[in-house]
């Protein structure tokens, strides 16, 4: 068998033995299932066109603009199309402080984002807090409402790091299945495609996080 | 040699075209129905409204009022670019063409008219 031969099998993923796939790998045979190609195929359309939503706080979101304009040219990566409407995007970049009057918009806005959504949060505001997590009137983290795919510290973390997260992201789509344990939210049909918005309280945002996606950290003191 | 209809090539045209942009739409269809599940729900189906909570409906009636300001539109504007080169060339024009730009004249009154007892020439 000379090089470059390909064997498309019909079937189930597990069908192919992990050895025999890389002894046959080493022989110059490719072998793949038909699902396999079609997830390959999925997520690279996916990951080349993830669309942001045209959506900033407040400073990071400069560093966002600067991003997609020629310097950094966040096109480079087929994600230039920022769109200010949630119903054609794909991601949600958190770029700055979310105040807790803000948060409920940010999670309804999430909700209006066509599956399959992904979520960075970008800069120490939008992770943690940042300066103002001792502060009363802002959310410690969008991650407690929100489930964040991927974080950049930084405040406000430059260009280069948000194009770093994107590729991050675009690692993450690579390794995707159509099914089973390692297909993604989107694609399980019990997992939610909403997340509750979170409503004001008399004291503060209640709930103050969404169990499913966030728990609280746990202090083990010692001694 | 068979004879043929040398327009055959449109209806195959047709079929093709119409295949360009329905077979692209049926595979997403399947490929949806096969693999992604829908998950419609409240916030995602509400009317977007930048984040916050739309208030009321947003399919509301208004008042087409616009169509007057058309109409006098037509009689003051449109109607001086068509009499003036109707004035400049009134000797040589015949008959019938006098005719016509009259009837064009009575129908544009009848509308100013017809504006005039409606009582949008006068300002409020």
């Amino acid at each position: 068998m000379g090089k470059g031969y390909i064997k498309l099998e019909i079937g189930d993923a597990m069908a192919i033995d992990e050895g025999l796939r890389s002894e046959l790998s080493k022989q110059g045979v490719f072998t793949t299932t038909l699902e396999e190609l079609l997830s390959w195929g999925y997520n690279w359309g996916r990951k080349n066109s993830v669309w942001p939503l045209q959506f900033g706080l407040a400073c990071c979101a400069i560093e966002m603009i600067a991003a997609s304009m020629a310097r950094f040219d966040i096109a480079r990566f087929g994600a230039e199309v920022f769109r200010p409407s949630p119903r054609q995007a794909d991601l949600m970049i958190v770029a700055g402080t979310v105040t807790k009057k803000m948060a409920p918009q940010v999670v309804r806005l999430y909700n209006q984002m066509p599956e399959p959504k992904y979520v960075i949060a970008m800069g120490a505001c939008a992770i943690s807090g940042g300066p103002f997590k001792e502060g009363y009137n802002v959310l410690k983290g969008i991650d407690r409402y929100l489930p964040v795919d991927v974080h950049i510290p930084g405040c406000p973390p430059r260009p280069e790091a948000l194009l770093h997260a994107l590729i991050t992201l675009q690692k993450q789509i690579e390794q995707d299945a159509l099914r089973g344990a390692k297909a993604p939210r989107h694609l399980k049909p019990d997992e939610p495609g909403e997340f509750p918005v979170p409503e004001y309280g008399p004291h503060d945002l209640t709930p103050s996080h969404n169990p499913e996606v966030w728990k609280p950290p746990v202090v083990i003191r010692e001694g | 040699m068979t004879a043929y209809d040398p327009y055959w090539f449109l209806a195959v045209f047709v079929v093709a075209a119409a295949a360009f942009g329905l077979v692209p739409i049926g595979l997403a269809k399947l490929w949806a129905k096969r693999f992604a599940p829908p998950k419609p729900g409240r916030w995602k189906n509400a009317t977007y409204e930048c984040g916050l909570e739309s208030k009321g409906s947003a399919a509301i009636q208004f008042k087409p009022n616009y169509y007057l300001y058309g109409i006098l539109f037509l009689i003051f504007d449109i109607e001086a670019i068509f009499l003036l080169p109707f004035g400049v060339a009134f000797l040589e024009l015949p008959v019938g063409a006098v005719v016509a730009m009259l009837v064009f004249l009575l129908l544009l009154v009848e509308g100013l008219a017809w504006a005039w007892a409606k009582g949008i020439l006068s300002w409020k």
